[in-house]
């Protein structure tokens, strides 16, 4: 098993280093400061921290307010909340004007776990990813999460930055830097493509190694930014291999999915299968039950590319 | 930093109404030829914004950006013609520029574009946002020890909104003196009155238990404005909310306490009619 770290953490950690460096950088919480692990940061930068209480359209917009002065706040709540609560203050006074505010929204997706589908963003990549001006950041681990926090403050314009409550697989091959708008290649292969963003990543890996031992040969790209989405790498796939899977946890509405289905309809059209939560809202639960439940796991992601390759043919006989 | 507006005489209140006339002209004016704007609102508010821009606020129309200017926030974002005939008028921009309000292309907007038309401190629209905005500049402002003033012109039937009152709260926790609101109390909202639609009443002693000060005058008064904003400047550790109680369509006398004309454009005779009567006013 490898270790398990929060990508909250990773965020957090990522503020503390970055305070002393970046003195217009500030935060904003909406008293779910012990929850995102704002309070750390509270406790060492009580003047650069503002809790908003449970209001978030107010933080926002207050975000917003503050970014036109120059100062660079890190807007904090649950992914819930910051994208469907207040989601007219996140395009309104955020995105339509271009205020360089960093909306972080933690306990995204159904591994939130307990408090069940009332908390569980599920369309928060959506809903985000239609938003004309705005970076969508879906780390896939902690260390992931700290490079792409980095990222976030020194990029000049709105940024989504999706976090989540469990701890996840620290997932080494995601640590080699981290650029806005950039995917990785995690493993080359030429039979089938699977695409990951957020703690999909592990899942996919593991995936990839159940295939390769019995000899298919898997390509795995990373997208660690949604939005804008990095064209090059699947339109080289979609040349070299024969389909692909994507996988996010995330409804299969909108989401990556979604971006991935309709670059390849445009541009090189190729079989597809998503993997993701099925238009359902979730349910209470531990992460891992879920993960199982909704069909989030390596082994649904073998048995989505098993599909694909049954239904494609060859490279080498297009 | 010093500031570098060249402070002209402070303008007379005779002044002042000849300047609210030729404003509601061109109210009238840019909501006829758009054929779309909301003409209610921008009359009802006309002398608040004529004392802000032309006596209370210190600003500098070849310097938008400069960092020492007071703030202005039109949280009523809809509107939006009241505020580009005085940024216009003080030189922000050409006055033809008008002509292409809510035009492809023009950076007149249907409602206020921060980026796009110099002068604007903040884009708003959507009700109950920009209160929480001025907020987040008046909250600035402090941490950087400035002393300039945020204004905020509100609507009533914006208060409506949640998103106020956590405003309300967030600039009492965090005593943001240097935010002063106007609301402009022209009891008339889209669907009709406000009592009717949602009471909102009474509205000063709301904001008064958010703890911020708050009463009423004429809003259509400059003396009365000036002195309220004099007033608020000397409460310290208090956001100010000024309730300015005015008439929705003031100055055209078919227009004035009539809530269809809220968003409705007026017809070549009614644009005819109403100039006839604001002209009529400044002989």
């Amino acid at each position: 098993m490898p270790p398990l770290k929060q990508t909250r953490q990773g965020y957090v950690d990522a503020l503390l280093e970055l305070a002393p460096v970046l003195p217009q950088l500030v935060v904003l919480d909406a008293d779910v400061a012990k929850a995102t692990k704002t309070c750390d940061f509270e406790k060492k930068y009580p003047a650069r921290f503002f809790n908003c209480g449970t209001a978030e359209q107010n933080e926002l917009s207050v975000a917003a307010g503050l970014a036109l002065e120059g100062f660079i706040p890190f807007a904090t709540t649950f992914a819930m909340f910051a994208t469907t609560r207040a989601g007219d203050q996140l395009r309104n006074s955020i995105c339509y004007p271009k205020a360089n505010v960093k909306v972080v929204g933690s306990h995204a997706g159904i591994t939130t776990g307990g408090d069940g589908a009332s908390h569980q963003a599920c369309e928060d990549l959506a809903i985000t990813r239609a938003l004309p001006h705005l970076t969508v950041l879906v780390p896939g681990d902690y260390e992931e999460a700290r490079q792409a926090t980095h990222a976030a403050a020194r990029h000049v314009g709105p940024v989504y930055l999706r976090l989540g409550r469990d701890a996840y697989p620290v997932v080494p091959e995601l640590h080699d830097g981290f650029i806005i708008g950039r995917a990785k290649c995690l493993r080359d292969g030429n039979d089938v493509t699977l695409v990951s963003t957020g703690i999909m990543a592990s899942e996919v890996l593991a995936a990839a190694t159940l295939l390769a031992a019995d000899g298919v040969s898997v390509r795995v790209l990373h997208y660690p930014t949604l939005k804008p989405l990095d064209p090059e790498p699947l339109l080289r796939a979609a040349h070299e291999t024969r389909g692909f899977v994507t996988a996010e946890e995330h409804s299969i509405v909108g989401g990556l999915g979604e971006a991935v289905a309709s670059f390849l309809a445009e541009h090189h059209p190729a079989p597809l299968r998503r993997i993701g939560v099925r238009d359902v809202f979730g349910q209470s639960g531990h992460a891992a039950e879920l993960l199982d439940l909704y069909g989030l796991r390596a082994r649904d992601i073998v048995r989505a590319a098993r599909a694909v390759l049954a239904t494609s043919v060859p490279v080498a006989a297009k | 930093m010093p500031n570098p507006f060249a402070s002209p005489a402070t303008p007379s209140v005779a002044d002042l109404a000849v300047k609210a006339r030729a404003i509601r002209r061109d109210i009238v004016t840019m909501v006829h030829r758009a054929n779309s704007g909301h003409i209610g609102g921008s009359l009802s508010a006309t002398e608040i914004m004529v004392a802000l821009f032309h006596g209370i606020m210190r600003h500098d129309p070849q310097q938008p950006r400069w960092p020492g200017r007071d703030r202005f926030v039109l949280s009523k974002g809809h509107c939006s013609p009241v505020y580009y005939a005085l940024l216009a008028d003080c030189g922000y921009f050409p006055r033809t520029d008008l002509e292409t309000f809510r035009r492809p292309g023009s950076h007149l907007q249907g409602h206020p574009s921060q980026g796009r038309t110099p002068g604007i401190d903040a884009s708003t629209g959507t009700l109950g946002l920009g209160l929480s905005t001025a907020c987040g500049l008046a909250l600035a402002a402090k941490l950087r020890g400035e002393t300039h003033t945020v204004f905020v012109l509100c609507g009533d039937g914006e208060q409506q909104e949640g998103q106020i009152w956590e405003a309300a709260m967030f600039a009492h926790k965090y005593q943001l003196d240097h935010l002063i609101a106007f609301t402009d109390r022209n009891r008339l909202q889209t669907d009709g009155d406000t009592e009717e639609v949602m009471p909102l009443d009474p509205l000063a002693e709301k904001w008064r238990a958010f703890g911020w000060s708050s009463w009423e005058i004429d809003g259509h008064d400059f003396v009365q404005i000036a002195a309220a904003v004099a007033r608020a400047r000397a409460e310290p550790g208090r956001p100010a909310m000024i309730i300015a109680n005015t008439t929705k369509g003031r100055g055209v006398s078919f227009m004035e306490n009539v809530a269809s004309w809220h968003g409705t454009p007026p017809t070549a005779d009614e644009h005819a009619r109403a100039l006839a009567e604001l002209n009529h006013a400044a002989a």
